[in-house]
C-alpha cells in the first residue's frame, strides 16, 4: 500500500514538474505576430519571419486571422492581450486607431532604405498615413472566375458579377460590408470617384443593400480569404471575390485556371500594427522596423503585392510587374479608411441585420 | 420464442423490418467516421474520393497529409498542448470529483439532490455560457490565456463525468464495510485506499477517462480564453475547417479516432472487470 | 423498544450531524472548486448583463447636465457646451471610439455621427469650445438637435439598465409609450424560436432513429448485443471535430454524397447540403444519437419480454400489444432520452458554426457573434442569460423526472 502511494505521488510530483517547465518555456522572448495565412502567410513567412527569427535569435509566433478589429479589441477591452503585432488591411485601420486599440508608431524611428534614401522619402505616402502602423504592401480586392467552371460567357466586368443572367450561377464574397458596399455602388453606376460619397448617405446605403440583394441568394459568404480559391477551385461558386494574390498564387504556383478581373478593384494597403498594451511593446517596434525593410518588402511581389517602399523595387522579381495592383490602378478605387472608421460599425450591424432577413 | 402461425407473415415482415432499419441506423452511426479514414490517404488536396482512389490505384494514396502534420510546427504545439492539458485537467478532475463522489454515496449528505444538480451543472451548461463567463472573469483575474486557466477551465467540466462514473460504483456499497475497519483502528486515509478504492476503481478510471476526452475535445471555452500558446488539437482544426479545407484534417481525425477506439476499448474492458467484480460479489 | 431519553437523543443528533459533516466535507473541495471556476464566472456573466458602466465613465459631466434636462427640446447650451468638451477630451485621448461604439448601440446610426463630430471637433482648441461648442456641435450633425438622441444618450449612461435584455426579446424603450416592440428589426426572439425548433426535430430525428435500434438490440443475445453497441459507442467517443468534419465532408458541393450522386445519375447537378440548416440538423442528429440510445437500451434491457408475449398469447393484435404495453414501460428512457438530446441541442455552438452557413445558426452562434465579432458583450451576455435561463428550466426538469446523476454513458 504505502509503495503505491508513493508511486501515485511521484508519478504526480513528475507530472507537476513537467508542467512548470512548460508554462516556462511558455514565457521565454518570443513575439506574437498575427497575419492572413495561405499564399500570403506564406511569403511574409519566407521573407520577413524566417529571416527576423534567424537575425535576431526571438522567437515568433506566426498566427492566422481573418481580419476586422474585433479580435483586438476584444483583447484590449478585457485586458487580455495575446497578440503583439498585427498585420491590418488599411480599410480596418483608422478605426482601429481612432478607438484606440492600437500604439502609436514613431515613424521616425523607421530605418533608411537599402540605397539609403530616408525612410520618410522611400515610403508611398500612404504607407505612413497612420500614427499607428506602417504600410507593408499595396493588394487589391478583385473577383475571378475559373475557365473550367464559367462556361461560355467570360465575365469582363463589375457588372457581370451582379448579373446573374449574362454569367448565371454563385458568387462567393467575403461577409463583411467593406468592399461590398463599394462593388454594389459601382455596378449600380455610380462613378467611382463618387462611391464613397454616395455610401455615406441613407439613400447610397439603401442603394448599395438593394443592389446586394438582387444576387443575395447567388451569394455565397465566406469568412477567410484562404477560403476563395478553394471555392473557385471546386466549383463552389463561379464569381469569387479575393485578394488578387491568393488567385496570383494559385494560377503561378498550381497551375489553376483562373482568370483575374481587375475591373471594379478595390485597392489597399495592408500596414503593421502593434497591439495597445501589448507587454512586448519594444521588441514589437523592432519587429515593424525589420518587416517593412526594403528587403523583406522586395518579396512580397512573389504574391503580386506591391511592396510600399520605392527602393524595394529593384530587388523584385520583374516578371510579377504587370500582376500588380499598381498595375491596374485606372480600373479600380482606393478603400478609405477614413470612411470605413466612421461608418464601419453601423454598416457592419445594417449589413448583419440585413444577411439574417 | 415460437412464433405463434396465424401472425407469422406479419411478425416476419416486422423483424426484418426492424432489423433492416436498425442496421441502417448502425451504418449511419459509424459510416461518417469510416469515410473519413480512407480520405485522409488522398494524394490530391481535396476533401473527396478521386478517381484513382476509388479504382484503388496506389499512387491516388499518400501519407502526404500526415507528413504535413508533423512536420507543422502549429500541429506539434496543438498536439502537446492537448496531451499537456487534458492530463492535468484530469487528475485535478479525478482527485475532486472521487472525492465528491464518495461524500455523495452517503446517506447522511445533506442537501445531496441540490448540491448533485449543482456539481453536475458544468455538462448541461451550454458551452457557449461557460465560455463567454469564463472569458470576463479569468481575464479579470489574469488567468486567460494562460495553460493554468485553461486548465482549471476543463477540470471544471471533466468533474460531472467523474462524480457519475464513481456514484454509479458507489451505489450498494456498504458503509458498514468503512465503520467496521475505523473501529478497528484504520485511518481515514486507509480505509479510503484499502476499501474503498478497490471498489470504485473502475469508476474513477472510466470517470478519469472521460475526464479526459472532455479536455482533449473542448474547443468553445479553448476558442474565447485561450491564446495562440495554448492552441489545442480541435482548436487548430476548428480555424482548418474554417479557413482552409485540406485534408490534413482528415489525417488528424483518423488518428484521433485511433485515440477514441484505445478509449473505448479500455472502457469496455473497465466496464467487463466491474461486471466480473460485482458477479464475484452477489455469489459471496 | 423504550423511548429514547432525551441525552440518547442528543447523542444520535450530534452522531448524525457529525456523520451529515463528514459526508460535506468530501464534497466541500470539489463543490469550492466548481463555484470559483465554473459558477463565479457564470455569475459574473449575469452580473456583466445588468452592469455597464462604459459611458458614465467616459462623458460623466455630460450626464450629470443632463439630469436636470425636461426630456422634451434639446438640453440647453451649457450641457452642450459640456458634452463638447469632453468629447474633445475622448478624441484626444482616442476614445471617441468607444464613445461611437456605446451610442450607437442606444441609437442606431450614431457611430459615424459621433466620429465624424469628434474628428470636427477634436481641430478646435478648448478656449473656442467653452463658448462655441454648442453651435459646434449642431452644426456638425443634425443629429445632436434630436431629442431622442439625448434621451438615449441619457439612458445608455445608466450604470445599472435592463436595456440590453429588451434589446436581447427585441424590445425597446419609447421615452413616451414605455417598452415597446422594436420598429426596426426583430431578430432575437425569431431566433430563439428557430433554435428551439431544430432542437425540437433533432430530437425528434434521434427518437425516430434510435428507438427501433435501442429495441432491436435489447431484443438480441446480451454478447451480441454488446458488440454492436460498440458501434453506437465509437462515435459517442470520438472527437465531435472529427465527427463534424466528417460531415463537412461528405456534404460538401463536391463532397461524397454529391460524387456519389452524380456518378450514380441520380442527380444531374451537386445538391446544395452544406452550410444549410439541413447540415445543422442531420450532423447534430449524427452527434446526439447516442444519447437517445443508451439510455432507451437500458430500460429496453430491463423490461421483461414476457409481458409483450403473454399480451399477444391472450390475443392482443403486435401493435396494439405494442403500444398499450411495451411503449409505456419505455417511457422512462424515451424522456431522459429525448429531455438530454433537446438540453443539448438547444445550446450547441461548433456543430452549427460549421456546418450550417448562415441558415443554420442557432442562438449560441449569435451569442458567440455578439463575443466575438460585434464585441457587444453586454448583449451577448444578456442573450446568454436568457439561454442559461431556459436550461435551467429544462435541467431542473430533467432532475426532478430522470435524476441529474441517472445520465447514461455507456
Amino acid at each position: 500500500m504505502a509503495r503505491s502511494l508513493t508511486t501515485r505521488f511521484s508519478t504526480f510530483a513528475l507530472a507537476a514538474a513537467l508542467g512548470t517547465a512548460t508554462f516556462a518555456a511558455s514565457a521565454q522572448d518570443s513575439l506574437t505576430v498575427v497575419s492572413w495565412g495561405g499564399a500570403y502567410g506564406a511569403a511574409q513567412q519566407k521573407h520577413v519571419i524566417d529571416p527576423y527569427q534567424k537575425d535576431t535569435g526571438v522567437k515568433v509566433l506566426f498566427e492566422d486571422y481573418s481580419g476586422g478589429v474585433a479580435e483586438i479589441k476584444a483583447q484590449v477591452e478585457s485586458g487580455n492581450i495575446q497578440w503583439d503585432v498585427v498585420d491590418f488591411e488599411v480599410i480596418d485601420l483608422e478605426r482601429a486607431c481612432s478607438e484606440g486599440l492600437l500604439e502609436v508608431i514613431p515613424h521616425e524611428t523607421l530605418p533608411a532604405g537599402v540605397d539609403g534614401t530616408p525612410a520618410a522619402e522611400d515610403f508611398i505616402p500612404e504607407a505612413l498615413a497612420s500614427e499607428c502602423a506602417v504600410g507593408n504592401i499595396v493588394w487589391s480586392v478583385v473577383f475571378a472566375y475559373n475557365e473550367k467552371t464559367i462556361g461560355g460567357t467570360k465575365a469582363a466586368d463589375i457588372d457581370d458579377f451582379f448579373d446573374t443572367t449574362k454569367i448565371p450561377g454563385k458568387r462567393a464574397m467575403r461577409k463583411r460590408p467593406q468592399v461590398n458596399m463599394e462593388w454594389a455602388l459601382l455596378a449600380d453606376g455610380v462613378a467611382p470617384e463618387e462611391v464613397y460619397e454616395v455610401l455615406a448617405t441613407a439613400e447610397g446605403q439603401q442603394r448599395a443593400f438593394d443592389k446586394l440583394a438582387t444576387i443575395k441568394n447567388d451569394i455565397v459568404w465566406f469568412d477567410s480569404w484562404s477560403q476563395a480559391p478553394q471555392l473557385l477551385n471546386d466549383g463552389g461558386a463561379v464569381l469569387v471575390q479575393s485578394a488578387n494574390g491568393r488567385f496570383y498564387d494559385a494560377i503561378r504556383q498550381e497551375n489553376k485556371p483562373f482568370v483575374i478581373v481587375w475591373d471594379g478593384h478595390v485597392y489597399d494597403l495592408d500596414a503593421w500594427a502593434i497591439v495597445k498594451g501589448s507587454p512586448k511593446k519594444d521588441l514589437a517596434l523592432k519587429f515593424v522596423a525589420y518587416a517593412t525593410g526594403s528587403k523583406p518588402l522586395a518579396g512580397m511581389p512573389d504574391v503580386a503585392y506591391g511592396p510600399t517602399r520605392k527602393s524595394s523595387t529593384p530587388m523584385m522579381d520583374p516578371t510579377a510587374a504587370p500582376h500588380l495592383p499598381t498595375a491596374h490602378l485606372d480600373k479600380g478605387i482606393q478603400a478609405s479608411s477614413e470612411f470605413w472608421a466612421d461608418y464601419g460599425e453601423s454598416l457592419g450591424e445594417k449589413f448583419n441585420e440585413w444577411l439574417l432577413k | 420464442m415460437k412464433i405463434p402461425s396465424y401472425f407469422g407473415f406479419w411478425h416476419h415482415l416486422g423483424a426484418w423490418l426492424l432489423k433492416t432499419s436498425s442496421w441502417l441506423v448502425l451504418l449511419f452511426l459509424i459510416m461518417p467516421i469510416l469515410v473519413i479514414i480512407p480520405l485522409s490517404f488522398n494524394v490530391e488536396p481535396f476533401f473527396s474520393f478521386t478517381e484513382g482512389m476509388l479504382t484503388l490505384q496506389p499512387e491516388a494514396y499518400s501519407l502526404r497529409w500526415y507528413r504535413e502534420i508533423f512536420s507543422d510546427a502549429k500541429w506539434i504545439l496543438a498536439i502537446q498542448n492537448s496531451f499537456l492539458i487534458g492530463i492535468f485537467a484530469t487528475i485535478l478532475a479525478t482527485v475532486l470529483g472521487t472525492c465528491a463522489a464518495v461524500g455523495l454515496a452517503r446517506d447522511d449528505m445533506p442537501y445531496r439532490r441540490f448540491i448533485t444538480a449543482l456539481l453536475l451543472s458544468p455538462m448541461i451548461v451550454p458551452l457557449i455560457i461557460t465560455a463567454a463567463g469564463m472569458f470576463f472573469f479569468y481575464s479579470d483575474l489574469g488567468l486567460a490565456g494562460s495553460y493554468l486557466g485553461v486548465i482549471l477551465a476543463h477540470a471544471a467540466l471533466g468533474t460531472p463525468f467523474v462524480i457519475i462514473t464513481v456514484t454509479a460504483t458507489l451505489t450498494g456499497f456498504d458503509y458498514s464495510l468503512a465503520r467496521a475497519a475505523i473501529n478497528l483502528g484504520a485511518t481515514p486515509l486507509r480505509v479510503f485506499f484499502d476499501i474503498i478504492m478497490p471498489l470504485i476503481r473502475p469508476g474513477v478510471i472510466s470517470g478519469a477517462l472521460f475526464a479526459f476526452i472532455t479536455s482533449f475535445d473542448e474547443v468553445v471555452v479553448i476558442l474565447f480564453m485561450a491564446g495562440p500558446q495554448q492552441r489545442t488539437i480541435p482548436r487548430q482544426m476548428f480555424s482548418g475547417l474554417r479557413e482552409q479545407i485540406n485534408p490534413s484534417i482528415l489525417a488528424i481525425a483518423t488518428l484521433l479516432i485511433l485515440v477514441s477506439i484505445a478509449l473505448l476499448v479500455t472502457i469496455e474492458l473497465l466496464r467487463r472487470r466491474a461486471e466480473r467484480l460485482r458477479g464475484v460479489e452477489l455469489i459471496e | 423498544m423504550s423511548a429514547l431519553t432525551t441525552t440518547e437523543a442528543g447523542q444520535a443528533a450530534s452522531a448524525r450531524s457529525k456523520k451529515r459533516l463528514t459526508a460535506f466535507l468530501f464534497v466541500v473541495p470539489l463543490l469550492a472548486f466548481i463555484l470559483l471556476t465554473f459558477v463565479a464566472p457564470i455569475g459574473s456573466m449575469l452580473w456583466r448583463s445588468v452592469h455597464h458602466p462604459a459611458v458614465a465613465e467616459l462623458i460623466p459631466l455630460t450626464l450629470v447636465e443632463l439630469q436636470r434636462w425636461d426630456g422634451h427640446a434639446i438640453p440647453d447650451e451649457t450641457t452642450l457646451n459640456v458634452f463638447a468638451l469632453e468629447l474633445h477630451g475622448l478624441a484626444k485621448q482616442r476614445l471617441s471610439g468607444k464613445l461611437s461604439e456605446e451610442l450607437n448601440r442606444a441609437y442606431t446610426g450614431m457611430s459615424s455621427v459621433v466620429k465624424s463630430s469628434a474628428r470636427r471637433i477634436g481641430r478646435l482648441k478648448i478656449e473656442q469650445l467653452e463658448s462655441q461648442g454648442a453651435e459646434t456641435l449642431l452644426q456638425a450633425h443634425r443629429n445632436w438637435s434630436k431629442a431622442e438622441v439625448w434621451y438615449a444618450i441619457k439612458r445608455a449612461g445608466q450604470i445599472y439598465t435592463y436595456d440590453y435584455y429588451l434589446t436581447a426579446l427585441d424590445l425597446e424603450l419609447h421615452p413616451e409609450q414605455g417598452i415597446q416592440v422594436r420598429e426596426d428589426t426583430q431578430i432575437y426572439l425569431q431566433l430563439y424560436g428557430k433554435t428551439l425548433n431544430m432542437a425540437l426535430v433533432i430530437t425528434l430525428f434521434c427518437a425516430l432513429l434510435g428507438y427501433p435500434l435501442a429495441y432491436y438490440l435489447s431484443g438480441l443475445p446480451e454478447n451480441r448485443a454488446n458488440l454492436l453497441l460498440v458501434l453506437v459507442l465509437l462515435p459517442f467517443w470520438t472527437s465531435l471535430l472529427v465527427r463534424t468534419t466528417a460531415w463537412i465532408a461528405l456534404l460538401q458541393t463536391n463532397g461524397v454524397i454529391n460524387s456519389f450522386l452524380l456518378s450514380s445519375g441520380l442527380i444531374g447537378q451537386p445538391i446544395e447540403m452544406l452550410y444549410t440548416s439541413f447540415a445543422t440538423i442531420i450532423a447534430m442528429t449524427h452527434i446526439l444519437l447516442p444519447f437517445m440510445i443508451l439510455p432507451l437500451y437500458s430500460v429496453m434491457r430491463g423490461i421483461d419480454p414476457s409481458y409483450l408475449r403473454a399480451a399477444m398469447s391472450l390475443g392482443a393484435k403486435p401493435i396494439p400489444a405494442f403500444a398499450r404495453i411495451y411503449f409505456p414501460m419505455t417511457l422512462p428512457g424515451l424522456s431522459a432520452g429525448a429531455l438530454l438530446v433537446f438540453i443539448i441541442s438547444v445550446g450547441y455552438y461548433i456543430t452549427p458554426a460549421l456546418v450550417g452557413g448562415t441558415d443554420g445558426q442557432m442562438i449560441s452562434n449569435i451569442i458567440a457573434f455578439h463575443m466575438q465579432r460585434s464585441n457587444n458583450w453586454e448583449l451577448a451576455a444578456a442573450l446568454g442569460s436568457l439561454l442559461l435561463g431556459l436550461i435551467l428550466v429544462l435541467y431542473w426538469l430533467y432532475d426532478r423526472f430522470v435524476g441529474a446523476s441517472n445520465i447514461k454513458l455507456g
